[in-house]
């Protein structure tokens, strides 16, 4: 398969681009903050995106989606993150979507429906402490009745306190540390015993940490088999970290073009900055740099897509690369900017705060780096 | 003269033990903590105006400026004895203050005696808070071209313009500022003004960064009056005072790079992953990174003790702040680029009690301006290449 969009692809980028422009521009993402919003995103965007066709893309025809695969979500997210669109996409329409894949019918058609339609928004409650480590899981799941009784604490939960559906990685057996033991389970929201707490976070979005305090689901919560959950939530991470790397490809393209703009407009010393040597081989730096990055993204889509063997490793590559890429941009675009980039009313800051988040979100460059050493050996 | 500087160290390790405020030996936990004095100024706590009454009384906020300014008279040999004796109690700087680092060093170069005597000894007690007036919004890195205009009115200067990104110009009281005499000469035509914040016409507009804080602002001069004895250096001389004092700015600005009394990166690690069986953080790529930066930082505070010595003794080369600046800046940036990857998403987080606020956060955000305030990295780097490479055409 050639390294770049087919047609189609080609022909989405073209309704995703205006829209995301017209509709959900750096402006709304202000909007929002200085409004204090306590949502984390517009639910009237949200029934846009469903009018798109953008909520349910991943979801198959016959349950109501339009069955793509990760290069088009790759294409809304970037688009996402050239805007800074705050939108429960990532974690609904590629995470919940990916883990129900694996879900029984009833929880297909239970949930897919209502995502494709934008009635449902969904969260991922994987992480519990300030890092990803999704081995690591703690939250406890024992048997109780003619179900589960879930006991334990997440972090870092993005939507977690407005989500109509949580996806939860549980330990039912095993130790912390061991991928076999982990459950997935489909934990409807206003269960009782659920407690989440929504923070604040440097790019204005809200995360929260959730409390399971003896909340008890039925058995038909379970997502999958019980104990075997890892490569069910292995591949719903592989899928959101792609996508993670979409947006962050989407925030390093949006600084780099403020930049770019910026140094061709600003004068001083009677010409513009641009013109000086040293920053135009550090923009060309950086135009290289995000080459590279998307090449690494696309390669990774397209191996998911095709549930090849090398995918996993791709994902990694593509979640560090486009990490770094992206926090390149930003540094520079500040740099670059001089004073006006350390205002507040200036967009290129945004940028680099959502970088950050977008950067630590499902494991950051440092650990994907250390997971492809681990694979390859050393 | 050891001996003497042993009986010196014995002496002020007493006099801190008994005046410094065990509050005051804590690090910073935030800007809160920090003194700027000045007539606005809220104390924090009554430790720390008491610590900057008894430091300022003793001349020790400037212990090496002459007793006759305010200062402690202190030789260089004593005057690092005494930085090294407060490091080891962990005492915070009684003060932080433009008036020392950056207008303090001019003025006891090219100030008359009236000027020494009318405006050191407040600085020295913290009494008059300063601010910089240099950047234009149109005169920034190139900042000789600066329009900000001062005409000749017999007794007085007439000031009309603006000035921008001026840190703290809503609390300050008096300003430091560039103003031009004469429009046909651009570095030759710059005149060096002080003047005091409450002057009619003196306006300032809080300017909002990314960090959440509103530390600078937009200064708007209409029709202000300065009288001429508030003129430094000669008419039309002003650059040289400028670069002079930019050159202690940088200073003051690479000593960023040395961090301050904050909690070290691998102990955020460790509490952030926790450890391995043998002890080792549990993040092997972000350790790597942790140590090779500690090495660097290490260096790099060696270089500053190098850079002091020599500034001391005049052997340095007059463009070597800006060698330091930018390293000590990006260096600062580092530190707080591997803050914010070792603390993860507690870290993120912009408001909540357990991230006192979001301190991380916004200390790694204002450290951005490092290599932007007083001069870019890019400037100093074009600086280097001139003035100590000698490289062609730079
Ligand atoms: C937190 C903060 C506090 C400040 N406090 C004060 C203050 O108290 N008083 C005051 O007067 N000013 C203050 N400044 C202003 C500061 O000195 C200027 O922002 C700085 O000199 C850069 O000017 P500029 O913002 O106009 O950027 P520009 O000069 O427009 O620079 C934009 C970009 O172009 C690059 N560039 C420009 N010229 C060249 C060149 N010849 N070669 C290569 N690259 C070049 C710069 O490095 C930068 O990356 C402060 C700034 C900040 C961020």
């Amino acid at each position: 398969m050639p390294l770049f969009h087919t047609d189609e692809q080609a022909m989405l980028l073209d309704s995703a681009r205006p829209f995301m422009v017209e509709q959900a521009p750096v402006a709304h993402l202000r909007g929002l903050r200085d409004a204090k919003d306590a949502t984390g995103f517009a639910p009237g965007l949200w029934r846009q995106f469903a009018e798109m066709g953008f909520c349910g893309m991943l979801v198959d025809e016959a349950e109501g989606g339009l069955g793509l695969g990760a290069v088009e979500a790759g294409i809304v997210l970037e688009e996402m993150g050239r805007n800074l669109t705050p939108s429960p996409f990532l974690a609904t329409s590629v995470g919940a979507v990916t883990a129900l894949r694996g879900g029984s019918a009833t929880q297909r058609g239970t949930w897919l429906p209502r995502i494709a339609s934008g009635e449902a928004v969904a969260a991922l409650a994987i992480d519990e402490g300030p890092h990803h480590r999704p081995a690591r899981t703690a939250l406890r799941a024992e048997r109780a009745g003619n179900g589960f009784r879930l006991s334990g604490t997440k972090s870092f939960v993005q939507h977690g306190h407005v989500a109509d559906l949580l996806i939860v990685a549980a330990r039912s057996g095993g130790e912390p540390g061991e991928e076999e033991g982990i459950t997935l389970f489909a934990v409807e929201r206003g269960a009782e015993g659920l407690h989440a707490t929504p923070e604040r976070l440097a790019d204005a979005s809200l995360a929260s940490r959730i409390a399971f305090e003896g909340v008890t689901v039925d058995a038909d919560a379970v997502i999958g088999e019980v104990g075997t959950g890892w490569a069910t939530l292995a591949r719903t991470l592989d899928m959101v970290r792609t996508g993670a790397a979409s947006e962050l490809l989407g925030v390093a393209a949006g600084a780099m073009a403020m930049t770019i703009g910026y140094l061709k407009e600003r004068k001083q010393f009677g010409v513009a900055i641009g013109s000086f040597q040293v920053l135009q081989h550090r923009a060309a730096h950086l135009y290289a740099e995000l080459e590279v990055a998307r090449a690494a993204t696309l390669k990774a889509q397209q191996l998911l897509d095709a549930e090849d063997e090398g995918a996993e490793r791709a994902v990694m590559v593509a979640k560090a690369m486009a990490g770094l890429a992206a926090q390149l941009a930003v540094q520079e675009g500040v740099q670059m900017h001089g004073g006006i980039g350390m205002t507040d009313d200036y967009d290129i800051g945004l940028y680099m705060k959502r970088h950050r988040v977008l950067a630590e979100l499902f494991g950051d460059a440092d650990f994907h780096a250390d997971r492809l050493a681990r694979l390859a050996g050393y | 003269m050891s001996e003497d500087l042993d009986t010196f160290r014995a002496e002020t390790r007493d006099w801190l033990e008994a005046n410094c405020p065990a509050e005051m030996r804590r690090p910073f936990r935030s800007e809160a903590d920090v003194c700027w004095g000045g007539r606005h100024f809220e104390f924090s706590s009554a430790a720390q105006k008491l610590w900057l009454d008894r430091m300022g009384a003793k001349g020790w906020t400037v212990p090496d400026w002459p007793r006759a300014y305010g200062g402690g008279g202190l030789s260089a040999a004593e005057a690092k004895v005494l930085r090294e004796e407060m490091a080891r109690l962990g005492c915070r700087p009684p003060l932080n203050s433009f008036g020392i680092s950056m207008l303090g060093p001019a003025l006891l170069k090219y100030g008359s005696e009236a000027q020494k005597l009318e405006h050191l000894p407040p600085i020295a007690r913290g009494e008059i808070r300063w601010c910089q007036g240099y950047s234009e919004p149109n005169a920034g890195s190139d900042l000789a071209s600066l329009a900000t205009r001062a005409e000749d009115r017999g007794d007085h200067f007439l000031v009309n313009g603006q000035k921008v990104w001026t840190s703290y110009a809503d609390q300050a009281d008096w300003i430091f500022c560039l103003v031009r005499t004469d429009p046909s000469d651009k570095h030759g035509g710059i005149s060096f003004v002080l003047f005091d914040m409450e002057t009619p016409g003196v306006s300032t507009r809080p300017i909002l960064l990314i960090s959440g804080y509103s530390p600078f602002c937009e200064t708007f001069f209409d029709d202000v009056s300065v009288p001429k004895r508030n003129l430094v250096g000669e008419l039309n001389k002003g650059w040289d005072v400028a670069k002079y004092l930019l050159g202690h700015e940088r200073e003051m600005i690479s000593g960023m790079g040395l961090g301050g009394g904050e909690v070290s990166l691998g102990a955020v690690a460790v509490e952030a992953f926790g450890t391995e069986a043998d002890g080792r953080v549990d993040a092997p790529v972000l350790r790597g990174r942790i140590a090779l930066f500690e090495v660097r930082a290490a260096a790099f505070r060696a270089m500053s003790e190098k850079f002091m010595d020599e500034l001391k003794a005049r052997r340095v080369h007059p463009a070597q702040p800006s060698m330091m600046k930018y390293v000590g800046t990006e260096l600062n940036k580092q530190r707080f680029e591997l803050a914010m990857a070792a603390g993860g998403s507690d870290a993120l987080e912009w408001e909540s009690e357990r991230s006192r606020g979001g301190a991380t956060a916004r200390a790694w955000l204002r450290t951005k301006a490092n290599s932007i305030e007083g001069g870019t990295s890019e400037i100093q780097l074009n600086i280097v290449a001139k003035r100590i490479l000698q490289l062609p055409g730079a």
